[in-house]
């Protein structure tokens, strides 16, 4: 619509959005001020937003990865520098895997006739619905189990041949073990929102690069690829998102060593001594998925739309 | 054209969904007709037939489980769809600044459940909690003291309640934008023809905007209501489950069940249970959208019949 008169609103209407506004991003805006609020000032509510802004909390919080020694500091034991970096990690390999194998997927789904189509298409509609807690059991037993790296036989031996892992024991306890799970959880929704995209490709385009002689992949990669880019801004949005934020597999799955920021969290957040601090590792848990919203709306809500409308 | 170039295309994305979704899904339905301890090896362990699934049956603690499930997932989604798209028709007008709008209110479903939980565990906290040092405040007030305010002991006495608001809060923004992408692309001409025709606001919403709306509405309710049921951290973090069993939800207790009692037979039936729950809720889903797209193609097939 290309009317940019703007009606005139009642005052009223303008206070009802602020309140709104304020409910919507006030728990936010708490976390951050008391990620920057030493813990006497959490616990006694003086002042509310006047205070004394610290980076101590951030500093606690990161001290097993910071370059200098905090002076309050005698020792570093919340370890969420190398927790932080498994997320990243898992996050990004994960997205990054979703992305290329999902798109590749949808492709072949919407613009290929062959044996099977219906069935991957709908057994693919029919997984989104899957709740994380209703894998738990099953990849928890396998990993540690079936999957174990040192089966000289089967899966465990592929595996191991293909993804590594530290060689001991099983894909549980590596990052390949929870990326994989990511994958896997991640691509429905992937596919699912990809199709849309890729329907509106006009056939004309492809055709004409087939003629030029471009291979099926080539094709694929050098005109649908960058046609696509809004879709993929939103798929990649989405997965890293549920990559980053999700807590109940990566605790199955993960041990000392690969455990992610939210299994940190979680064992913390029971204790609720070092207030400060571990509402600053929420907060750098949060600032990722935040970046991202401010920066992307636009495709976020263009994501979400296609999948709401398609159904 | 190779006829392997389709396969080749979709054969990454299926070999990691059938290694890490289809297979462990299989081995659960398996797993869950046996006496499964996670020491032993699932060959060696005892087949039991349906037992798990009887036990669970005739298991009152359960059913209470199943409950409290049911009662959260119903509530929230009701409630975010009355407030989503209440909000959406009030604010479905021409202002300046709604893209910024749109994106302050889709922040809190952007941000990690398990923060989410951190952040209003700390708002409910009895003594320094957000909403009790206001209630506090407001009873000294001449007017809170009339009323009898006080503070809340939210998460002991209020734990569902609690927990509800919380996810009210994160998930209602996911309704209000598709409801307001509903809205704006509503055909023009038949609000423009409604206005004409005299009708107050109240009766465009009823009788135009709403019908309109209520194929893309359905199906947000639908897919909110199959994301209710995932709901885990948020709770895990408020409450983990408790007081007693008032917040425990499936996936909680699917949890619970494998980690702390190592019952993994057990958990598994129960995650049949509930993957058969949402079995059905998608096949309302597929259904419905089967059916509006044979309606759209008819409505389209007579406008074309006609013009």
């Amino acid at each position: 619509m290309a009317d940019t008169n703007y009606e005139r609103q009642n005052p009223a209407y303008y206070v009802l959005i602020a309140i709104l506004i304020f409910m919507s991003i006030g728990p936010v805006i708490l976390l951050l001020t008391n990620s920057l609020k030493l813990d006497v000032d959490i616990t006694s509510g003086a002042g509310g937003l006047l205070f004394m802004p610290t980076i101590r909390n951030y500093e606690t919080a990161l001290c097993d990865i910071l370059w200098y020694e905090p002076d309050h500091l005698r020792f570093c034991t919340i370890r969420f520098g190398g927790a932080f970096i498994n997320s990243l990690i898992i996050a990004l390999i994960s997205t990054a895997l979703t992305l290329v194998f999902g798109c590749m997927a949808a492709y072949a789904l919407v613009r290929f006739k062959f044996m099977g189509r219906d069935t991957a298409s709908l057994s693919t509609l029919a997984v989104r619905m899957i709740p994380p807690a209703v894998l738990l059991v099953p990849v928890f037993a396998l990993w540690n189990n079936a999957f174990c790296l040192d089966n000289d036989y089967g899966l465990g031996m592929w595996i191991r041949d293909t993804f590594g892992g530290r060689g001991d024991v099983c894909l549980a306890g590596t990052h390949s073990g929870i990326i994989i799970v990511y994958v896997a959880m991640n691509l429905p929704f992937v596919i699912w929102i990809l199709q849309s995209f890729i329907v509106q490709v006009p056939r004309s385009l492809e055709e004409a690069a087939r003629v030029d002689g471009a291979g099926p992949f080539q094709v694929f990669f050098l005109v649908v690829l960058p046609l696509i880019k809004p879709g993929l801004a939103a798929a990649s949005i989405f997965t890293f998102r549920i990559a980053w934020n999700e807590y109940l597999l990566a605790s199955a799955l993960a041990d000392r060593d690969t455990m992610t920021v939210p299994i940190l969290i979680v064992n913390n957040a029971s204790e609720f001594d070092g207030l400060g601090t571990i509402m600053a590792t929420g907060m750098l848990l949060a600032i990722p998925p935040i970046l991202f919203t401010l920066f992307a709306s636009r495709q976020i809500i263009t994501g979400m739309t296609a999948g709401a409308v398609k159904g | 054209m190779n006829r392997a170039t389709p396969y080749m295309f979709i054969a990454p994305a299926a070999l990691i969904m059938i290694l890490a979704l289809f297979y462990p899904i299989g081995y659960m339905i398996w797993g869950s007709f046996r006496d499964w301890d996670p020491s032993q090896n699932i060959s060696e362990t005892e087949f039991v037939g349906l037992q798990n699934y009887v036990r669970l049956w005739m298991d009152p603690s359960f059913w209470e489980s199943f409950s409290v499930t049911l009662i959260f997932a119903f509530v929230v989604v009701t409630a975010e769809m009355v407030i989503g798209v209440g909000l959406a028709l009030l604010l479905d007008r021409n202002i300046r600044g709604m893209s910024v709008l749109r994106t302050l209110f889709i922040l809190p479903m952007m941000i990690a459940p398990v923060v989410v939980g951190l952040v209003w565990r700390f708002m409910y906290h009895q003594t320094y909690g957000t909403f009790n040092r206001f209630l506090e405040w407001a009873g000294e007030t001449w007017l809170g003291g009339l009323l009898g305010l006080g503070t809340v002991d939210w998460l002991g006495q209020n734990p569902l309640l609690s927990v509800i608001i919380a996810d009210i809060w994160q998930w209602t923004p996911f309704i209000f934008i598709l409801s307001l992408a509903a809205l704006q692309s509503l055909p023009r001409s038949a609000l423009e023809a409604a206005r004409i025709d005299g009708a107050t606001g109240w009766q465009q919403v009823i009788y135009i905007k709403l019908p309109l709306m209520a194929p893309v509405l359905i199906v947000t309710m639908l897919l909110r209501l199959i994301d209710a049921f995932k709901v885990l951290e948020v709770i895990l973090v408020l409450t983990g489950g408790g007081p007693g069993l008032s917040t425990e939800i499936l996936a909680l207790r699917i949890a619970r069940t494998a980690r702390e009692f190592r019952e993994l037979g057990e958990a598994s039936a129960m995650s049949i249970y509930l993957l058969m729950m949402l079995m059905i809720l998608t096949f309302f889903m597929f259904g419905f959208t089967r059916w509006q797209e044979a309606r759209a193609r008819k409505i389209k097939y007579a406008a074309e019949q006609e013009g």
